[in-house]
């Protein structure tokens, strides 16, 4: 007789561990490195914040700020060691001193003590033209401050590049550790900045395609707990969980619609992977696809009326794309022989995917309107893309050292960076929506 | 490094388990599968103590109250009634798979870059163990599907699961009743060398039948 290799349902239950997001101290960061290209960066001094008396704030937070813009590739921030001046209130400032140091902007700001945690106010100014374009303060609690200050970051970028920022956003990752069947996978959820990582979901067996929701709130992820491939969607602030779905043979892929009611998924229940859409209200299952080729990695535009996937119909891996109802699908990608699991910049106009070049595998922009190319990375085995929500950059998962890191590059080629853990495996980064 | 079973305790992070509500009635416990490589697939409770401990925490080991059923249906799960296997040091002879001079031992076939299509060298390993089902009809396996790290990891899952499912096809045609088989695709996240190389490459494209 066999043995039955599948845990009892009461062991089932217990398979996994997890902790809600704001449960658990913090745990092991991504240490951030920007790796080049920053040389049409526009010069600023965030000058170090003024304190009231005896005050002590928690967070560094101009160093926070300068550490945010830098990551963009679109800022160089003056190091505090070269400012000639530390001004913190508006009388204090001397824009011919910023002038004269080449700054084309200058923050300065406060930290005091409000109720039981801390108001910061700061002002930016234009150094050329001699105004301040933006003045405002926020309150915050002690825990809080490193997000203030990533709040702050983002309303400098927006006022001085007319996009909304990115430094208040988070992204979700899976780390591996130890050898393959004795190893921990955990899914984990950091800052944009990689502080802050916490472990969502930890288990002796794989995790995969952690896919947020448009308001940020839930993860959808494929877990292999039980020792079959089931999707989840765990709520991050209670670490609640509910199983979606859990056929027989892949459930992957899983991609929220743009309002948040639908799950676009691959399954091969039916004897080949195709695409289904899950309402996730009626809990209906549609499938979209009907082809004995591969069909996966679904992915939604941001409208919602189209959806793009991987198929290997026409004898290698390619994007098509068809309408989010189903019907037939036209294919989009036609440079190289090995095109996969595409997904839409948040406009639109175009699309991020993993190429083969070479026989290396790299992250490619293709425009949609001009169906131009652009390679944004240059690893041998790059994957995993995700745009951050204002579109301004991607991060992926690539090999550095023969270790598992994430890096990110700025779609207009202007800077990038890299996140890695001190030890084990990190990879298939997914950058979240902009969260209230 | 991550501890691989996390007990949470209110008190221990200055959190406490109001902000996590599910913590405390759901699921503390850790059940880790393990395998030998000598008797094929095994299960063990890695921490049977803790989990009684864990139990304990959580409600009380003895007459612990119902846990909160997870939110919809399709996770609703049963009621916390445990048992368990013995355990036991000596070693189980599970079938003759486990034999290395029985053919059933050679239990894994290996596939080209990008393509599920069956080896004509592997149809012999294959047509043994297709007998050997067709004659132990009480016999399941689980055809486990396989690929190297090449390529996107849910095209690469879709590509294991192909694996898989032509080595099933290719059994019911053999005779095997369809029940006796199921497909597990791991894509690339359970390579075999985790090298990343050719060699590494070669050894990981495969599909496993798992008795």
């Amino acid at each position: 007789m066999s043995r039955d290799r599948r845990l009892p349902p009461i062991l089932a239950t217990f398979a996994l561990v997890w902790l809600g997001l704001g449960a658990g101290p913090a745990e092991a960061r991504l240490n951030i490195e920007v790796t080049g290209g920053v040389e049409a960066a526009q010069p600023i001094a965030v000058v170090p914040f003024g304190v009231s008396d005896g005050l002590i704030p928690p967070v560094d937070i101009a160093a926070v700020i300068s550490a945010d813009l830098a990551r963009t590739g679109r800022f160089r921030p003056l190091p505090t060691r070269d400012m000639l001046d530390m001004p913190s209130r508006h009388e204090e400032v001397d824009l011919r001193d910023w002038s004269l140091l080449g700054m084309n902007s200058l923050v300065i700001g406060r930290v005091e003590t409000e109720g039981g945690g801390f108001r910061v106010s700061f002002t930016l100014y234009d150094v050329f033209r001699g105004n301040q374009l933006a003045s405002s303060s926020l309150v915050s609690t002690k825990a809080g401050m490193r997000n203030t200050a990533h709040r702050i970051a983002d309303l400098i970028y927006e006022k001085l590049t007319g996009q909304p920022g990115v430094a208040a956003t988070r992204i979700a990752y899976i780390t591996a550790s130890g050898p393959g069947e004795g190893q921990t996978v955990t899914l984990r959820v950091s800052e944009a900045d990689g502080y802050d990582a916490q472990t969502i979901v930890s288990s002796g067996e794989p995790i995969m395609s952690p896919a947020w929701s448009p308001d940020g709130r839930r993860l959808a992820y494929v877990s292999f707990e039980n020792r079959r491939a089931a999707i989840y969607i765990q709520e991050l602030a209670t670490g609640r969980r509910d199983l979606v779905a859990s056929h027989p043979g892949i459930n992957g892929s899983p991609a929220f619609s743009p309002d948040g009611r639908r799950l676009a998924m691959t399954l091969s229940k039916d004897g080949n992977p195709e695409i289904y859409v899950l309402n996730l209200v009626s809990r209906e299952l549609v499938r979209l696809t009907d082809h004995f080729a591969i069909d996966t990695e679904p992915a939604w535009s941001p409208d919602g009326q189209q959806i793009i996937f991987t198929s290997d119909r026409g004898g290698s891996p390619q994007i098509y794309r068809m309408s989010s109802g189903g019907g037939p699908a036209q294919r989009i990608s036609f440079e190289g022989d090995y095109n996969a699991r595409a997904s839409y910049s948040p406009d639109g106009r175009s699309i991020v995917l993993v190429t083969r070049v070479n026989g290396q595998f790299r992250i490619a922009l293709v425009d949609l309107d001009r169906g131009f190319t652009r390679l944004l990375s240059n690893g041998s085995l790059d994957e995993s893309p995700s745009f951050a929500p204002n579109g301004s950059m991607v991060i992926y998962a690539t090999i550095h050292g023969g270790r598992g890191v994430l890096a990110a590059a700025s779609v207009d080629g202007g800077g990038n960076q890299r996140l890695s853990q001190d030890t084990g495996e990190v990879r298939e980064p997914a950058w979240s929506p902009y969260i209230n | 490094m991550e501890p691989s079973l996390r007990l949470t305790t209110p008190g221990t992070n200055g959190t406490g388990l109001a902000q996590r509500p599910h913590l405390a009635s759901d699921r503390i416990m850790d059940a880790r599968v393990t395998r030998s490589p000598a008797h094929g697939t095994r299960r063990r409770l890695a921490a049977p103590g803790l989990m009684c401990l864990a139990a304990v925490l959580a409600a009380g080991c003895a007459s612990a109250p119902k846990p909160a059923p997870e939110p919809v249906g399709a996770g609703t799960r049963p009621a916390p009634t445990t048992t368990r296997g013995l355990e036991s040091p000596r070693p189980v002879y599970a079938g003759p798979w486990e034999d290395p001079s029985n053919p059933l031992y050679n239990r894994t076939i290996y596939f080209d870059y990008d393509t599920a299509e069956i080896k004509p060298e592997y149809v012999p390993l294959l047509q043994t163990h297709a007998r050997y089902l067709g004659t132990n009809t009480g016999t399941r396996v689980t055809l486990e599907g396989h690929t190297d790290e090449r390529g996107t990891r849910e095209y690469n899952l879709a590509l294991g699961d192909q694996r898989a499912e032509a080595v099933r096809r290719f059994m019911i045609a053999d005779g095997v009743v369809p029940d006796q088989l199921a497909t597990l695709s791991y894509g690339e996240e359970r390579p075999a060398d985790p090298g990343h190389g050719e060699q590494a490459w070669r050894s990981n494209r495969r599909v496993i039948i798992q008795y």
